[in-house]
């Protein structure tokens, strides 16, 4: 159980929280003009890191607002959080 | 055989102390090259092994583990066997794997306790009745033994349940599949790993993959914390790990690695003698030769490689039990652990080849790999053999996730995915 | 022959009142503040139990939470007996009853053991290999297995008791309240933290509070008095809690931790009604000091499991604190210095100590000299290689060690002792310290694992941290305390101690033997009765980790969880391979530290409060008009509603025929609403539906589908323009939720840029939707201000208007076919809104119907509902709904996956309808389809996925998914049932008024 530092209500249980999987993954802006295969590496693949990850949390049972997260996935620790639409501090 | 197994040789060895029982299975260096390679030395992986040695003749061939055998979902899961899967490629698959179920024991001279005393899976609402009855229909057209049971009759089969109709999520009706049961989750993986070894299988315990070697598009072989291991073949079983592995390929699959958490009780007399699960109210029980309630929780919604999942599923579950069995109160949990699960996200398994040459993937079983193991390394070994799907695995392509054309099992499962 | 097992010196049991109780069904007394297992000591009986294997006699080895053999069921109501409760753990109180485990017919005769004959025949793991012939026999096997397996029985009939949950926050957290801890809590409460100190047992003090010998002072005075001068200066302190009978069950991430607090179990039934039973405390600390002490080690020699043979430090505390006296022969058998501590206690009140039995050659400290000085015999050099009596130990045979320490010389020598105290020396308690994370590393020098690295704010202090002597444990604290707390100084900074024991220790984990080990039964887990033996098997057979030894073996995986013997599980198998201990590593300390009761982890949330159910403003209505319900998601709707004994069917057939006759009203206040306002809201539709909106005029209501990325049917319902930058959405009832966090979703993540707004308002309004022929003539007798005409108000639009002084939005939409108004107003007016539509429709025979008939009526006219039709398998053009996929949107929310090679295949299942040809066939949801019977395998075609008989055209109708179904229209299919085939016919899917006359009747 967590403590996720939500940038807009501060620290709560994670309980509180939804998370949305791997961040950065842009919808694609012109989605009839991928192939089958480009279409099917948007919705489908992922990096699913052992590891520091990038990734999306919604703060569901509070202020509902998404944010992103860099997190450890092999211990859980939480390492940075900033806000959707900010870039990310760490490549 | 070396060293049979049965009463007989129990009694005989009695007298010399149990002092010349041989090892079940050796513990080998690397040679430097094999035939193929399986990775992972999990149920899945030893039963690939075990059956490439046995219906392909591949004998020259090794199981590289990171840890020791059966450590990871195999030695970590509920142990429910069953195949009343709703779409024709599963019942498939996993009723292939229920048929080796049933003479497994006898085949290994291994007894891995294969227990048919019955899955039960509750319908809650007016949707679980049409969803249950839908399957139970495609079951039973498709050779699989379903029944369908009214609330009373799931009463009489498991009295301990609570039928009362005021209850939240009330007992509407159920089904049953009678060959279904449960394994001694260890024993299926020490009997694969003695019987591979017999046949000459190498199981090398606490080597780790760091890297897989391409040339091209074809694989050269395996970078290990134990040395290079050249071979052209490499079928990869990692579970949890599938992803980790994929990546030193320079492939991605569509799979979530995610916390899967059980727990089981303080051992008592027999108090409950078929497996019941329940997908609306997401709590699945049964209780050990041993005597403990066994009991599976959910998986958390975030990727983690932790072994740890969060207190509140582990909570949700209880919850869920007490429901159903307000007896269990007093109750207590003995021990709870985590694994984790490779998600797919039509909820089906991957057993495919891929676009390197000579790299396979057996992985993305989800929440519900066990009651495959046999079945699954049959055809993983099939497909290995011939570097092409048997047809029972065919529809488990990674190709699918390409066309759309997925298999859709997410009412499957007791577990939301 | 009762004797006086009694010493009067105990200040922690209150001999002035008796307490009685129940011990396998005869009477017995003990004094307030007795456990089970002290008062049975008491009364003589040390045979409590057998084991689980070999059904040997057991009896008490600990006096705590560590116990593996006195294990009982409590209590013999059906509702509360508890099972494998430990006698060591028991506060007694008057009416306790209690019954021996895993015997018949009872724990002194017991059946089961005829499998201690059979022992030579049942070594570690033999049940894999054997019981595997004949094939079908396994059945019959199993039931024997799990019938002799098992301990206690389970409740039959459900808790009567209430449990609790809390949550609690502190600065510092510090569990476990023998001395460390007390000066943990102490210094933090000092420093202005809020402090929660937490202990198992029933008073704090740890095993100090009962040191009252000179060998151990603190400031000059004994050490138990320096303590509880400390305890009641704690106790004045304004920011600390203390709670005991408080065991912590988990340590987790991010310093949460879970604890039990034990309320009632110590009280009589009467004194316990109506009390909460146990509360579970969910702890976020910042700051966590653990301080759960160590727990004494026994010694693995043969048969060294009788009833007799206890922990040396349980015998000390049995009678210091206790005043309970374990044997009248006393014998220790020790390793370290710890054990002459418990012999001169008993000594000094004037109990006999026959022997020590030492494995070293000597050792200098003072406090041997001490009990050299009180006559006691010393045996060093030897170990006890036997031991005599089958349900009570009446001997035991000691040998000479040899020079290397690995076998034994010269002859046994027998020495009488009816109770033998083993003390192997101390294993720091860090099982909570491995939970949260915590890297061990092993300590040669006394062969122990001790915590290393912490992976959150906590540190381990005492002896859980290796610290066993007293002058180390308070001087370590000291200083750990003031880096950790980050303080100048401690209350314990140069206080004189003295302290008489050395930290001098042999360790042999596997003591030698004059027999082969193959004669001998030297148990490391006496719960499961695994047996060094049985490790060595187990190495022998190949199985090397410690994980495997564990799980062949069953080590560590009785209801202790090797709290005892695991250290020396893994000692022989390091001694056996060779390997060095701290590259072997250990098991995993799974949670929770002691089982924790599946009531206490669930709290309230049992019954009417598991899942709290969502009912509409209009449900009191429902329930005094006798509505049957139904479950949607987290709602209760009304189902039906059946007048004068009728059935189902025939309360929905007349539901059916009156809702199209002439008028009908459904509870629609379930469905989910979003309100959604922004300037780009029609930019947002267009991309969220599959239709186009971009022309929706503001008063007008249009009909939507959501698909999901992968283009699958998702969601469906009609949405409002209420204004230029205000609509309305609809949505399922059981999919609200998730496609409010669907659309936040994309709102926020992709398309930022967009300026609109949601906000869930599915609570804040009550919906009636009142249909039929009449419906028009009701709503005008409900508002006569509402102009109603068809040019006015013509379907699929949208008004508002008041009932009274009720502002109401009326939708004319319809999910029946007929002509229909959906009403919505403020919740709070829902009931009253109902009641009025009802009094105006009087005259025209309203009829409230519910869920079934809402389903019949939709599926007259083939429209489909989400979840029911569809199953996530489902695009639109597969519901043959072409029509509602827009080609000239560039793109919306699962527009691409209708283009993939499997979505676009002309052989996916279909929605289509079917016909019985006996019409009054009605089919079974879910059935299977098919085109060919005698095919094997049976290829199916699809299903059935509603199915009703529609009073309205007195026959059977049905909606189903066929593989190819758009192009059979006309064509014969077949659905095998168990017992016959049922032959059915393709047909369009919208059975009734498919020029959708009636919605202007």
């Amino acid at each position: 159980m967590f403590i996720i530092n939500c940038p807009f209500c501060g620290e709560r249980d994670q309980s509180e929280f939804k998370a949305g999987g791997e961040a950065h993954i842009e919808r694609p802006k012109q989605p009839t003009e991928l192939n089958d295969e480009e279409w099917a590496e948007y919705l489908f693949m992922r990096k699913n890191i052992k590891g520091i990850q990038f990734e999306r949390w919604n703060h569901a049972h509070g202020c509902r607002k998404w944010f992103n997260m860099l997190r450890d996935t092999s211990n859980d620790e939480i390492k940075l959080i900033y806000k959707m639409g900010e870039k990310s501090p760490i490549e | 055989m070396k060293n049979k197994y049965s009463i007989f040789s129990l009694i005989k060895n009695a007298f010399s102390y149990h002092e010349n029982w041989q090892k079940a299975w050796k513990d080998p260096a690397p040679k430097k090259e094999y035939d193929a390679v399986i990775v992972g030395g999990g149920g899945h992986g030893l039963a690939t092994a075990y059956y490439l040695a046995k219906k392909h003749n591949m004998i020259n061939i090794a199981v590289v583990e990171k840890n020791w055998i059966g450590g990871g979902n195999t030695g970590r899961n509920t142990t429910i066997i069953r195949s009343n899967y709703l779409w024709d490629a599963s019942a498939g698959l996993y009723d292939h794997a229920l048929k080796i179920w049933e003479g497994l024991s006898q085949e290994l001279n291994y007894n891995i306790m294969f227990s048919q005393r019955g899955v039960m899976n509750l319908a809650h609402n007016l949707q679980d009745v049409r969803d249950l009855k839908r399957r139970t229909h495609a079951n039973r057209l498709n050779g699989i033994d379903a029944y369908y049971l009214s609330t009373e009759e799931v009463k009489k089969f498991c009295p301990i349940i609570n039928t009362s109709s005021n209850i939240r999520y009330p007992v509407l009706g159920g089904t049953l599949q009678k060959r279904a049961g449960t394994a001694r989750h260890d024993a299926v993986a020490w009997g694969y790993a003695r019987g591979a070894d017999e046949m000459g299988v190498d199981i090398i315990q606490n080597c780790e993959v760091k890297g897989i070697k391409r040339n091209g598009d074809e694989v050269e072989g395996l970078e290990t914390t134990k040395g290079f291991i050249k071979t052209k073949k490499i079928g990869v079983v990692a579970a949890g790990h599938s992803s980790v592995l994929a990546n030193m390929a320079g492939l991605r699959l569509p799979l979530e690695s995610k916390p899967l958490q059980a727990l089981v009780s303080e051992p008592v007399k027999p108090i409950i003698d078929t497996v019941v699960m329940s997908n609306a109210v997401h709590a699945y029980v049964s209780q050990s030769d041993k005597g403990e309630l066994v009991i599976g929780a959910g998986t958390d919604d975030y990727i983690s490689y932790s072994q740890k999942g969060s207190h509140q599923i582990v909570e949700g579950t209880l919850n869920a039990i007490l429901e159903l069995y307000p007896i269990f109160s007093r109750m207590r949990m003995l021990r709870q652990w985590g694994g984790i699960v490779d998600i797919c996200p039509d909820a089906s398994p991957i057993l495919s080849k891929t676009s390197i040459k000579g790299l396979y993937f057996n992985c993305g079983w989800g929440t519900g790999g066990f009651k495959a193991t046999p079945g699954s390394g049959d055809l993983f070994a099939h497909t290995i053999a011939n570097d092409e799907p048997h047809k029972l695995n065919a529809a488990f392509n990674l190709n699918r996730f390409v066309s759309g054309d997925l298999v859709d099992e997410h009412g499957a499962a007791a577990v939301a995915h | 022959m009762p004797k006086n097992l009694r010493v009067k010196s105990s200040n922690f049991i209150d001999e002035t009142t008796r307490v009685s109780f129940k011990f396998n069904g005869k009477n017995y007394h003990g004094f307030k503040g007795d456990t089970l297992a002290s008062a049975l000591l008491a009364n003589g009986i040390h045979l409590v139990g057998r084991s689980f294997k070999y059904h040997r006699p057991r009896g008490i080895m600990t006096a705590g939470s560590e116990e593996p053999n006195a294990i009982v069921q409590v209590g013999n109501d059906k509702a509360i007996t508890e099972p494998n409760v430990r006698a060591t753990e028991v506060e007694i109180y008057n009416g306790l009853e209690a019954t021996s485990q895993n015997c018949w017919p009872s724990v002194n005769f017991d059946i089961g053991g005829i499998n201690n004959l059979l022992s030579p025949f049942l070594p570690a793991g033999f049940y894999y290999k054997t019981f595997m012939w004949p094939a079908s026999f396994w059945e019959k096997y199993e039931y024997l297995i799990r019938h002799s397996a098992g301990l206690g029985k389970s409740p039959t009939k459900p808790d009567t008791d209430i449990y609790d949950h809390k949550y609690v926050h502190c600065d510092v957290l510090v569990i476990g309240g023998g001395i460390s801890g007390i000066m943990a809590a102490k210094t933090a409460a000092q420093n202005n933290l809020k402090t929660l100190l937490l202990d198992e047992k029933t008073e704090i003090g740890g095993t100090t509070i009962y040191q009252n010998s000179d060998n151990f002072k603190i400031e000059n005075k004994v050490s138990s008095e320096w303590l509880t001068n400390e305890i009641s200066s704690l106790k004045k302190l304004d920011n600390l809690e203390i709670k005991t009978r408080t065991s912590v069950a988990a340590y987790h991430g991010y310093n949460f931790l879970l604890a039990r607090e034990n309320l009632t179990d110590h009280l009589s039934a009467s004194e316990k009604k109506n009390k909460v039973r146990q509360r579970l405390l969910k702890i976020r600390a910042m700051k966590v000091i653990v301080a759960t002490g160590s727990l004494e080690r026994p010694l693995i020699f043969n048969n060294n499991d009788r009833p007799g043979i206890m922990l040396s430090s349980a015998v000390k505390k049995y009678v210091d604190y206790y005043g309970v006296i374990c044997g009248e022969k006393n014998v220790f058998f020790t390793n370290n210095d710890s054990a002459y501590e418990s012999a001169i206690s008993l000594s000094k009140k004037g109990i006999k100590v026959n022997a020590i039995v030492d494995i070293r050659e000597k050792s200098e400290s003072l406090i041997i000299k001490e009990a050299e000085n009180l006559d006691i015999k010393i045996y060093w050099s030897h170990t006890v290689v036997d031991t005599h009596g089958y349900k009570k130990l009446k001997q035991i045979s000691i040998m000479k060690l040899s020079e290397d320490a690995q076998s034994v010389i010269g002859s046994r020598i027998n020495v009488d002792c009816d109770c033998l105290g083993v003390a192997g020396g101390w294993t720091p308690a860090v099982h909570l310290f491995t939970q949260s994370g915590g890297k061990l590393k092993f300590r040669d020098v006394d062969q122990v694992f001790v915590p290393n690295k912490y992976p959150s704010k906590q540190i381990s202090i005492g002896s859980c941290d290796g610290d066993f002597e007293l002058d180390k444990i308070i001087k370590n604290s000291s200083s750990s305390l003031k880096d950790f707390l980050e303080i100048d100084k401690t209350d314990y900074e140069n206080l004189s101690v003295v302290n008489s024991k050395e930290a001098n220790k042999k360790n042999i984990w596997l003591l030698p033997s004059d027999k082969v080990i193959g004669k001998t039964k030297p148990f490391v887990d006496y719960q499961n009765d695994a047996t060094a033996k049985d490790i060595k098997l187990a190495l022998r057979e190949g199985f090397r980790s410690i994980e495997h030894v564990k799980r062949y073996t069953t080590t560590g995986m009785g209801t202790d969880q090797g709290k005892l013997g695991n250290m020396h599980a893994l000692g022989i198998i390091a001694d056996t391979t060779g390997v060095k201990m701290g590259e072997l590593g250990t098991t995993t300390f799974r949670p929770p530290y002691t089982p924790l009761t599946f009531g206490t982890i669930v709290g309230r949330n049992v019954g009417e409060y598991f899942d709290i159910f969502r009912r509409t403003p209009m449900n009191d209505w429902h329930i005094e008009n006798k509505a049957k319900f139904e479950n949607v998601g987290q709602w209760k709707r009304a189902w039906y509603y059946p007048q004068n004994n009728e059935s189902m069917h025939e309360a929905v057939q007349r539901e059916s025929l009156a809702a199209r006759a002439s008028a009908g009203i459904l509870d629609a206040s379930t469905l989910g609403k979003i309100d959604i306002q922004g300037s780009d809201t029609s930019e947002f539709l267009n991309r969220v539906y599959t239709n186009a909106w971009s022309k929706l005029e503001i008063g007008k209501c249009r009909y939507g589908l959501m698909l999901n990325e992968d283009g699958m049917v998702y969601d469906d319902g009609v949405t409002t323009r209420i204004s230029e930058n205000h609509y309305i959405m609809t949505t399922t009832t059981g999919g609200a939720a998730n496609v409010m966090g669907k659309l936040e979703d994309y709102l926020q993540t992709e398309w930022p840029e967009l300026d609109v707004y949601l906000t869930s308002v599915t609570d804040h309004f009550a919906t009636a939707s009142v249909c039929g022929s009449n419906s028009k003539k009701i709503l005008n007798k409900l508002i006569p201000d509402l102009n109603l005409s068809d040019e006015n108000f013509p379907h699929m639009s949208f008004k508002e208007a008041q009932i009274g002084k009720i502002k109401c939005r009326v939708m004319r939409i319809s999910f029946t076919g007929e002509l229909s108004y959906e009403i919505n107003v403020q919740a709070n007016y829902g009931k009253s809104l109902w009641e009025q539509c009802m009094e105006a429709g009087k005259e025209f025979n309203i009829t409230p119907y519910g869920t079934e008939t809402m389903h019949l009526l939709r599926a007259e006219k083939g429209f489909i509902i989400v979840g029911q039709d569809t199953d996530g398998t489902m695009t639109p053009i597969d519901l043959q709904m072409d029509w509602i996929v827009s080609k000239k949107k560039y793109d919306f929310i699962g527009k691409r996956s209708l283009y993939r090679s499997d979505t676009m295949r002309e052989d996916r299942k279909h929605l289509v309808g079917l016909a019985t040809d006996d019409p009054k066939e009605v089919l079974e949801e879910g059935a299977q389809i098919v085109s060919e019977l005698n095919q094997s395998p049976v290829q199916m075609l699809g299903h059935v996925t509603s199915s009703y008989f529609s009073p309205n055209l007195n026959k059977s109708i049905a909606l189903a998914v066929v593989r190819g179904g758009k192009s059979m229209l006309g064509k014969k299919l077949f659905i095998p049932m168990e017992s016959r085939t049922i032959n059915v016919t393709v047909t369009d899917s919208v059975f009734l008024d498919k020029e959708n006359e009636r919605l202007n009747a």
